[in-house]
């Protein structure tokens, strides 16, 4: 029974990390580029949501789309003023500057909102007839719990897929991003406006990071400053693990990745359980050099 | 004067490189020395800063070899440094009572500092470098992580019978009047310090000496000719894996040996000062410098391991300006239009050199 609950939690950390690296994929797919403040967007939504119900008391439901609208815009602007003006530039600089963006909303929060950690309400709990709250339901007479978290990040994460499948198959905003992400000349010859493509996709993964971001911290509570980092790395190597540009490989890669975490730590050492998550990437590689669900390209000659 | 001439413009620029790391390290020397330093011009502050600097440098430099020569993005970097800076000092620790000098012992823990990030860095060379790109990129940061956590379990007690190793659990049981040197998670409680500034001026020396021998060599004209296009080199016999094994594995032992300087110069040392960002922090240093330039590498550490200290009257604020510099260097230096200006601007300067130099006639 250990062994089912470490599955189903794992599943329920995955499915968040899944969340985080199908923002990442698009934009990588696109953008052509490791946005590695990603994880900090993470961070910001979970603070505007923390400050939505804890501080003005609203539902946590508008705390979420408030905390989704807020990073929606923050992902449009940094794409405007950081990234956009280096659409010509080596891949390094834009890295870099990904980077001292990464830095820039760490700090920026950490003035902001003090390093001190807060927090995190848990949203999701059930009123028991005698006042108390449940955090799960307890299955085979208590040896098998599932915490409503789990529930809630499984069912989120497969609607998000489902919704992003659908919408890069068969909107045409999702045609035109497959087509950036092919040749970005050859789109606009097609009269696609690439700008404007790019900056969807960043406006989109914004959001699914201030979901991924609330359904992260309403799991593990403690929301500082650096709360994105962590997970913005491991959802990144989920990305990449799964086949970085594909929406089913990141699903794939975030769910496996985040049930290796949870058993490894279980099983073998909670110590080593982060080196094994990245062995496993590093032989995943090996073998598959485009991951576990990606294209592999031919090289032209 | 002749030879100076027909020097080419590579050696020019390495033997510059060299003479301006010596005026540098003459002009300190004489500013720390006792005879000015009533004066106060070196505040005690930067004086405590030359080690690291100087381990930043040489960090600098051989993660310039591997993303400005090799031209593969490494996000690792200070995994290599961690490795020296744990098995040197270890090392220094452990030769304490067999080699008294202390330079001789800091000499010793560098090389078997270097000797084992050259391990390291065969071990992670010969699979990662199959992989291109990005993906080298997320397995080298995988890599960095993974040493990271190796390390933080890893303990090292010594006692008369000699060095005892265990890890994840410390079940080390030491004779008497032994000492742990590696705690595992709390790292080296103590260090002696053996690093000096003269010792970090040597590293960065030998460092220059090994990359400039080495870019300058047929065996980094095959490395660059990887860089500039993998499939025009390979199909004139260059051997891929050979030539980016080789300069990986030297951009390794140079940052082990990087390791090795910092981790002497410190009282106490973690493994998660070794970090993702440590590993961002020098890749700074080597975009910011430009890559491949030896000598932008050296200023870039130097500067931007200052910077932080001296925007410290901006207290809170310092690293959210030190981001924002950040950004701005990057858009500005990558900006068309300024390129183009300073592009021209720099034809100009050339230009009226070249003007000047013909009126002087001096000829030929």
């Amino acid at each position: 029974m250990s062994f089912l609950n470490n599955l189903i939690n794992g599943i329920g950390l995955g499915s968040v990390y899944a969340i985080i690296a199908l923002g990442y994929t698009m934009v990588y797919g696109i953008a052509k580029m490791l946005n590695f403040a990603h994880g900090d967007v993470i961070m910001v939504g979970a603070y505007v949501c923390f400050f939505a119900s804890s501080t003005y008391g609203l539902h946590p439901l508008v705390g979420v789309l408030l905390a989704m609208a807020v990073c929606t815009v923050l992902g449009v602007v940094i794409e405007r003023l950081a990234y956009k003006p280096l659409r010509q530039a080596p891949s390094l600089a834009v890295l870099i500057t990904a980077i001292g963006m990464s830095y820039f909303l760490q700090n920026a929060a950490q003035l902001l909102w003090t390093p001190n950690p807060k927090v995190f309400p848990a949203f999701f709990t059930l009123a028991n007839p005698d006042g108390t709250s449940r955090t799960g339901v307890d299955l085979f007479g208590g040896q098998l719990t599932v915490r409503f978290t789990t529930i809630v990040n499984l069912l989120v994460c497969i609607v998000i897929m489902v919704l992003l499948t659908w919408f890069t198959g068969n909107t045409k905003m999702g045609k035109a991003m497959r087509a950036c992400s092919e040749n970005k000349d050859a789109a606009r010859l097609m009269g696609i406006d690439v700008n404007f493509t790019i900056s969807i996709t960043f406006a989109i993964g914004s959001a699914l990071a201030a979901i991924a971001g609330v359904l992260f911290l309403s799991s593990y509570q403690t929301l500082v400053p650096t709360t994105g980092s962590m997970p913005g790395i491991k959802a990144f190597t989920a990305a990449v693990f799964g086949g970085i540009g594909s929406i089913p490989g990141a699903f794939l890669g975030g769910v496996l990745l985040g049930v290796i975490e949870i058993m490894a730590g279980a099983y073998i050492s909670t110590q080593l359980a982060n080196a094994i998550v990245f062995a496993v990437l590093i032989i995943t590689l090996l073998v598959r050099p485009a991951g576990l669900l990606g294209k592999q390209v031919r090289e032209k000659v | 004067m002749k030879t100076l001439k027909n020097m080419s413009k590579t050696s020019k620029t390495n033997f510059a490189t060299y003479g301006m790391v010596i005026v540098v390290f003459a002009v300190l020397q004489l500013l720390g020395s006792d005879l000015i330093q009533r004066g106060g011009v070196l505040s005690p502050t930067l004086k405590g800063q030359l080690v690291p600097i100087c381990a930043y440098v040489v960090m600098a430099l051989s993660l310039n070899l591997t993303v400005g020569v090799l031209g593969e993005l490494s996000l690792g970097h200070a995994g290599f440094m961690s490795v020296g800076a744990f098995s040197g000092t270890v090392a220094a620790t452990a030769l304490q009572n067999v080699i008294p000098s202390p330079g001789a012992r800091l000499l010793a823990a560098v090389v078997i500092g270097a000797v084992f990030a050259t391990v390291a860095g065969i071990l992670i060379g010969i699979p990662v470098l199959r992989l291109g790109g990005d993906y080298l990129a997320i397995v080298t940061l995988a890599f960095g992580q993974i040493i990271k956590s190796l390390i933080e379990n890893l303990y090292v007690g010594m006692d008369v019978n000699g060095l005892h190793f265990d890890f994840l659990e410390n079940k080390i049981a030491l004779a008497q009047g032994g000492k742990m040197i590696v705690n595992g998670p709390m790292g080296i409680p103590s260090i002696q310090k053996l690093s000096s500034f003269t010792a970090g001026f040597l590293l960065i020396m030998a460092a220059l000496f090994v990359i400039f021998n080495l870019t300058n060599s047929r065996s980094g004209r095959a490395i660059m000719a990887l860089r500039d296009n993998r499939i025009a080199a390979e199909s004139v016999g260059i051997n891929v894996t050979k030539y980016k094994l080789m300069a990986f594995v030297t951009s390794a032992a140079l940052a082990g040996a990087a390791g090795t300087l910092f981790a002497l110069g410190q009282n106490t040392l973690v493994a998660s000062k070794f970090d993702f960002n440590t590993s961002i922090l020098v890749l700074v240093f080597v975009v910011l410098g430009g890559l491949g330039r030896m000598w932008g590498s050296i200023i870039a550490a130097a500067a931007l391991t200052i910077l932080p200290e001296a925007l410290r009257q901006f207290a809170d604020y310092r690293m959210l300006t030190y981001a924002i510099m950040l950004i701005l260097v990057m858009l500005c230096t990558n900006n068309p239009t300024l390129k183009s200006f300073f592009s021209s601007l720099a034809a100009k300067v050339k230009g009226s050199a070249k003007k000047g130099k013909a009126k002087g006639g001096e000829g030929k």
